[in-house]
């Protein structure tokens, strides 16, 4: 749970950095595009090391086994919870536990649920709304987000994704052994805090920068 | 749900007295009294939790952790309506009313929560010297009394806190390092064999604890459990 949670925050930070290059201009968000997946002129990332186009088929397959490790620990343990728990409480107060941390699972599944369309959407293009783009990933990426509800869309999602990641985080080094103390605790839940703000303001302002024709 | 009256509560009577006063009352009426569970009431034998107003010992909004027995009905307005449950939680049976089966704890305990080496008569006291740090992180583990609330409040039903309580408790000591790293195992196993749930660290249990063992004693736990995955069992 914590070790595969904390690749996916990884990989969500790295995501974000690529994603602000839409800011930079078409050629650089599109070159990205190209060197992620071997297509570029320089052979892609990691060229020579891995053959071109090897590096995005490994990194799937990296990120698909963190999501399905996840997934399982998740059910696993929400299903020794619900076997712990035959009845529930006429009356239970609720004294430490953040909503963040209350909705974990049900919040866990939500943002899975739209992790399926933005793939179809932008890895697989079979549910782009705005139509073709021509083979640009940055006009793709403006034609998607030029449609206000999508970026509404978004805006939901990466609320599910960051509050998930507010428990998420501070949870995993807590499992991990670092919540010495009640200021370790204090530390691991701000670094979550930021974490988790500076992931959907970072994801956020290019969608609302394209919606507002700052970029097009 | 039942629901009773219960005349002539002092606000100065323990939560349990005012259940005797109940179960006299209903003694007299010739009807079958409430069962609860109880022994030293004063706060160190954990016999007596019952989830109060939601609140497991019932401390509410009071900053102060308490047991059931040291709960004083100042704490409550007059004339209010009380909930009282019993813990509920599949490791913990209810044996009737409000009592509890937690033996589940006596086996996570036999599981390895001891040391097996006889220590003989008191040593000199400097023969093994203790950091100070260490020694209070220990004391402070090993008052767990045991009484199962912070498998009440867990919402995964989870007894992290317990068991992380005696693990942390001998992980500081030098008569607990021989098994230090079997224990975490068969502890856990055990707290798992039991039925409980896995920890996701939301904190309910330390809130309610009435000897505030400290949340960060299950990171203690799951540091040791690391570790065991490196070394030999035993060493
Ligand atoms: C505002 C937020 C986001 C935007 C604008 C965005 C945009 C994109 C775009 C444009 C691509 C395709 C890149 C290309 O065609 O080269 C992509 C791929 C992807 N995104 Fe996002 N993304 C966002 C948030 C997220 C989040 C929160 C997650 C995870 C929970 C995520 C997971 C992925 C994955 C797994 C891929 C596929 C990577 C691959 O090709 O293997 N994205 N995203
Ligand atoms: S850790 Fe606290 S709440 Fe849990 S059994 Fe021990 S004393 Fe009771
Ligand atoms: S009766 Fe012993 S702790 Fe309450």
């Amino acid at each position: 749970m914590a070790v595969t949670g904390l690749i996916l925050i990884a990989f969500l930070l790295v995501h974000m950095f690529g994603n602000l290059k839409m800011f930079i201009g078409p050629e650089a968000f599109n070159h990205y595009a190209e060197w992620l997946k071997g297509e570029s002129e320089d052979g892609g990332i990691l060229y020579p090391l891995v053959p071109k186009g090897w590096f995005i088929w490994i990194f799937r397959v990296v990120l698909l086994a963190a999501v399905v490790l996840h997934m399982y620990s998740a059910a696993t343990l929400w299903k020794r919870a619900l076997a712990a728990n035959p009845s529930t409480y006429a009356a239970k107060r609720k004294l430490a536990q953040t909503y963040s941390a209350r909705t974990m699972r049900w919040g866990g599944i939500i943002l899975a649920g739209l992790l399926i369309f933005h793939l179809a959407q932008f890895t697989v293009h079979a549910a782009l709304v705005a139509g073709p783009y021509g083979g640009s990933p940055y006009a793709m990426v403006i034609g998607e987000f030029g449609i206000w509800w999508m970026v509404i869309v978004y805006a939901i999602w990466m609320l599910a994704v960051c509050m998930h990641i507010r428990h998420g985080f501070w949870s995993a080094f807590a499992t991990l052994g670092a919540n010495t103390s009640a200021t370790a605790r204090a530390v691991l839940n701000g670094c979550a805090w930021a974490v988790a703000l500076l992931l959907y303001i970072g994801f956020m302002i290019m969608p609302v920068a394209v919606l507002f024709g700052w970029i097009h | 749900m039942v629901t009773y009256q219960v005349r002539d509560v002092s606000p100065d009577m323990s939560f349990l007295e005012m259940l005797d006063l109940l179960n006299e009352d209903l003694t007299v009426k010739g009807e079958e009294p409430v069962a609860f569970d109880h022994d030293c009431r004063e706060g160190i034998c954990g016999m007596c939790g019952v989830v109060i107003n939601g609140t497991a010992h019932g401390r509410g909004d009071s900053p102060v952790p308490t047991t059931t027995c040291q709960l004083h009905m100042r704490s409550f307005e007059d004339g209010a309506t009380i909930d009282v449950e019993p813990w509920r939680a599949g490791p913990f049976p209810v044996i009737k009313d409000l009592a509890v089966d937690r033996s589940a704890f006596d086996r996570i305990i036999q599981a390895g929560g001891f040391i097996s080496a006889n220590t003989g008569a008191a040593p000199d006291a400097h023969a093994a010297p203790v950091g100070k740090l260490k020694a209070d992180r220990a004391f402070d583990a090993a008052t767990c009394i045991g009484c199962g609330a912070c498998v009440a409040a867990c919402p995964n039903s989870s007894a992290m806190l317990f068991t992380a309580a005696k693990i942390t408790h001998l992980a500081m000591l030098p008569q607990g390092q021989p098994e230090r790293f079997l224990r975490v195992k068969s502890m856990l196993a055990q707290h798992d064999e039991e039925g409980f749930g896995g920890c996701t660290n939301i904190g309910e249990c330390a809130e309610v604890c009435p000897k505030q063992i400290p949340f960060d004693t299950i990171s203690q736990l799951n540091r040791d459990l690391i570790s065991s995955l490196f070394k030999k069992d035993g060493k």
